[in-house]
């Protein structure tokens, strides 16, 4: 026996490549935080375990590698599902360790014992608990593997104290760094299908060859296989306009001339009617998410459908496509790349020129609109957002939170360069952007990172800034404080008769400036248009410690364009300042 | 006339959980498990999962594609009632007084069942047939009274070609 399954975890983490765990320690994660002392490896030490979770998502978000968080039994694994289901929703590359009771006392219902696999297990990848120390390395191994390969998700690993307890003899072993080969012997059911099936890819070219009003409709899948350039040269290819999903945003720049935007609930009016209206929807990596789908049976009613997505059961599960193709996006796309170009040159394919014309005449018509607030108002949260976009470098990382501040985010930031946007699509967690900047920042030090977040999400999180304070990570925080759940807010408006329950939060209490100062942050507040762009300058100067912006915003200010849920997106309300045009 | 249910076989690995992974699944999607039956294969590394579901074929498409991502589900197949040969195992212990215990006994030799355990008044008795063979046994059984009753679910495999 030359080791122990303590020593094994943090040995084999370091063999993966881990240059940073999130985590915060307990009892029985106790032995694996003894050889953190003597590794490499960076551990930042949270205030909550949901913010070691997030921070491991925001980290992936940024980078393209698996986050690692680790976390004790019980109450310890029970914060981390959030991130966990989060991470499951908008499959991003995460691996969670978490302490388990010693086996002995599993079932007993022991001092902080919880059964974690079994909690987990609905919003995981794969969980495993692993019960002899001489399986860690060959765990940990596998959790990689599942986390990064086919459709990226979390996996956990749940790891009994006495297995890494260099205390007790159940933690001897001897070690044995499994090979690739070891790996996929040991998982036979697992062998994601990257390549695509060569017919269904020739059926896909001679499809876009014969649309008239094709769109491209890209997903956040387009992040997770690197396949931004290799859309780029199909959209340029074809001159296909091309939608960005809210996970997609900054997988094919903003500032392209073939870029329409956000589709879906508070998608652009060109974006969502380009959808409606055409003949061909290629989905590359796209789920049909019911935000973007709205009524799913009024939804792209004349458009044949090739559907890439590398998880066979993404295909078929809320639209039939007419050419379904299971593969990894980056290959796929460079096979349709091939095929068409078998098929010829331009002459090959229909010409597209009027429907980009259609495209452009609803670009014009239908632009992001708001009203500037007049001196002495509350700010326009699109102005604010408007500004810290002009005045911050153009591959700033943008984190979110959930709700309203994460549309018009979405809506108005120029995304001209892939992982530059973090935020939480799928599950919709309140209080996701301070925590997930934090680890983008500590994947991408070099870029400035800013988060905006409402005041609803904030106080859901907030006391990861003390994290960020102390171990100097300096995030940015534009905190739109509008006193109010927003999003909650404009429902209950429009489809409760203006009936507010529950959604008021004041504006002063808590005082945002003196609790961001308290937990080590430069803090300003904000209330009038002309102090927004210089406040935003000085933040971009702080490079030492974490800044909070705090601005007044107008709670009146509703996200639009909305396709109200239940309805088509046919019946897309563009907000009272463009009612009527066109119609 | 197309079934009403369908027979998914499902190849696993032979570990702690896999049978909750797999039935948590079908809870989570909706899905109502009619029988399940479980044990390993001739290969102990391997067990096989034989569940029966009462599904349209759509959602099944759906439900098969989600089994698949469990990492140690490794091969599923349908088997269409029409194409396959199906068991199943039921234990039954019927009263079986002296004047209709003859009766009860024919039934069960009628059917190329077995007398398992005799009791003063009661008998119990086991058949491995056709499902639809125990159901028919179970409804003859009825008016004599039924004191305990125990199907396994059904195991399929497909049928054999015969060209």
């Amino acid at each position: 026996m030359n080791t122990n399954g303590g020593q094994a975890l943090i040995k084999s983490l370091e063999l993966e490549g881990v240059e940073v765990i999130f985590g915060l320690p307990g009892g029985a994660i106790l032995p694996v935080y003894d050889p953190i002392l003597d590794s490499p490896i960076r551990h930042v030490l949270v205030r909550h375990e949901q913010g070691a979770g997030h921070m491991a998502e925001g980290f992936a978000h940024a980078t393209g590698r698996p986050g690692v968080a680790m976390v004790t039994s019980g109450p310890g694994a029970t914060n981390i599902v959030t991130p966990l289901a989060d991470a499951y929703m908008d499959s991003i590359p995460m691996v969670v360790i978490t302490g388990q009771v010693p086996l002995p006392s599993i079932g007993t219902d022991a001092f902080q014992e919880c059964d974690t696999v079994g909690i987990t297990r609905g919003v995981t990848k794969h969980n495993e608990l692993v019960t002899r120390a001489e399986d860690i390395p060959m765990a940990i191994r596998q959790a990689f593997h599942i986390a990064t390969t086919g459709r990226p998700g979390p996996v956990l690993v749940d790891i009994p104290k006495d297995i890494v307890d260099p205390r007790n003899p159940a933690s001897a072993m001897n070690w044995n760094w499994p090979t690739d080969a070891d790996v996929s012997s040991s998982m036979p059911g697992y062998k994601p299908t990257t390549k695509g099936h060569p017919k269904k890819i020739k059926e896909a070219a001679a499809l876009i060859a014969v649309a008239r009003k094709p769109i491209i409709y890209a997903g956040g899948g387009i992040l997770k296989a690197r396949a931004a350039e290799a859309l780029r040269e199909l959209a340029e290819l074809t001159g296909i306009p091309v939608v960005t999903t809210l996970m997609a945003r900054g997988a094919f720049p903003d500032d392209h001339e073939l870029c329409l935007g956000m589709p879906g609930m508070h998608g652009n009016y060109t974006a969502v009617t380009s959808i409606q209206k055409s003949d061909l929807l290629i989905a590359l990596g796209s789920r049909f998410d019911d935000r973007v789908t709205g009524k799913l049976d009024g939804f792209a009613p004349d458009a044949r459908i090739i559907h890439v997505d590398i998880d066979p059961a993404e295909l078929g599960k809320v639209r039939r496509a007419d050419v379904p193709i299971v593969g990894d996006c980056r290959l796929v796309i460079e096979e349709i790349i091939k095929a068409l170009n078998a098929l010829g040159g331009p002459e090959s394919r229909m010409d597209i020129t009027p429907w980009r014309q259609q495209i452009s005449a609803w670009q014009e018509l239908y632009p992001l609109v708001y009203e500037q607030s007049i001196d002495g108002d509350l700010l326009k949260p699109q102005y604010v957002l408007e500004q810290l976009r002009d005045r911050s470098p153009a591959d700033t990382i943008v984190a979110s939170g959930v709700g309203q501040h994460q549309m018009w985010t979405s809506q108005y930031w120029k995304f001209n360069y892939p992982y530059t946007w973090v935020n939480s699509g799928g599950l919709g967690t309140m209080g996701f952007s301070i925590p997930a900047a934090i680890g983008a920042k500590v994947g991408r030090p070099d870029r400035t990172v800013w988060a905006v977040d409402g005041d609803g999400c904030f106080q859901m999180t907030a006391q990861e800034l003390v994290t960020a304070a102390t171990e100097r990570i300096p995030v940015k925080i534009a905190l739109l404080n509008n006193a109010y759940l927003g999003m909650v807010r404009q429902w209950q408006e429009m489809f409760y008769g203006e009936r507010y329950s529950e959604v008021y939060l004041s504006p002063d209490l808590p005082d945002y400036v003196k609790w961001a100062e308290a937990m080590g942050c430069v803090a300003l507040r904000v209330e009038s248009p002309d102090e927004v762009g210089p406040a935003i300058d000085k933040a971009n100067e702080i490079d030492d410690r974490p800044v909070v912006l705090e601005f007044r915003t107008d709670a009146s200010e509703k996200v639009f364009p909305m396709v109200s849920p239940g309805t088509s997106n046919d019946q897309i309300d563009v907000g009272p300042l463009q009612n009527g045009l066109g119609r | 006339m197309p079934p009403k249910y369908h027979v998914l076989s499902v190849l696993v690995e032979n570990r702690a959980g896999v049978l909750a992974r797999v039935s948590a699944l079908f809870a989570r999607r909706g899905y109502n498990i009619y029988s399940l039956a479980v044990a390993p294969t001739d290969d102990e590394r391997f067990s096989r999962i034989t569940v029966v579901v009462d599904v349209e074929q759509a959602p099944l498409e759906q439900v098969v594609k989600q089994l698949n991502k469990l990492i140690h589900v490794i091969k599923i197949s349908e088997l269409d009632p029409r194409d396959s040969v199906e068991r199943e195992l039921m234990l039954v212990t019927v009263k079986a007084p002296a004047e209709v215990r003859g009766q009860i006994i024919e039934l069960v030799e009628l059917f190329e069942g077995r007398i398992i355990d005799v009791g003063r008044d009661e008998l119990a008795l086991s058949l491995d047939e056709h499902p639809e063979r125990l159901d028919d046994l179970e409804e003859l059984l009825r008016p004599f009274g039924i004191i305990d009753l125990q199907r396994t679910g059904r195991v399929a495999l497909p049928k054999l070609e015969r060209s």
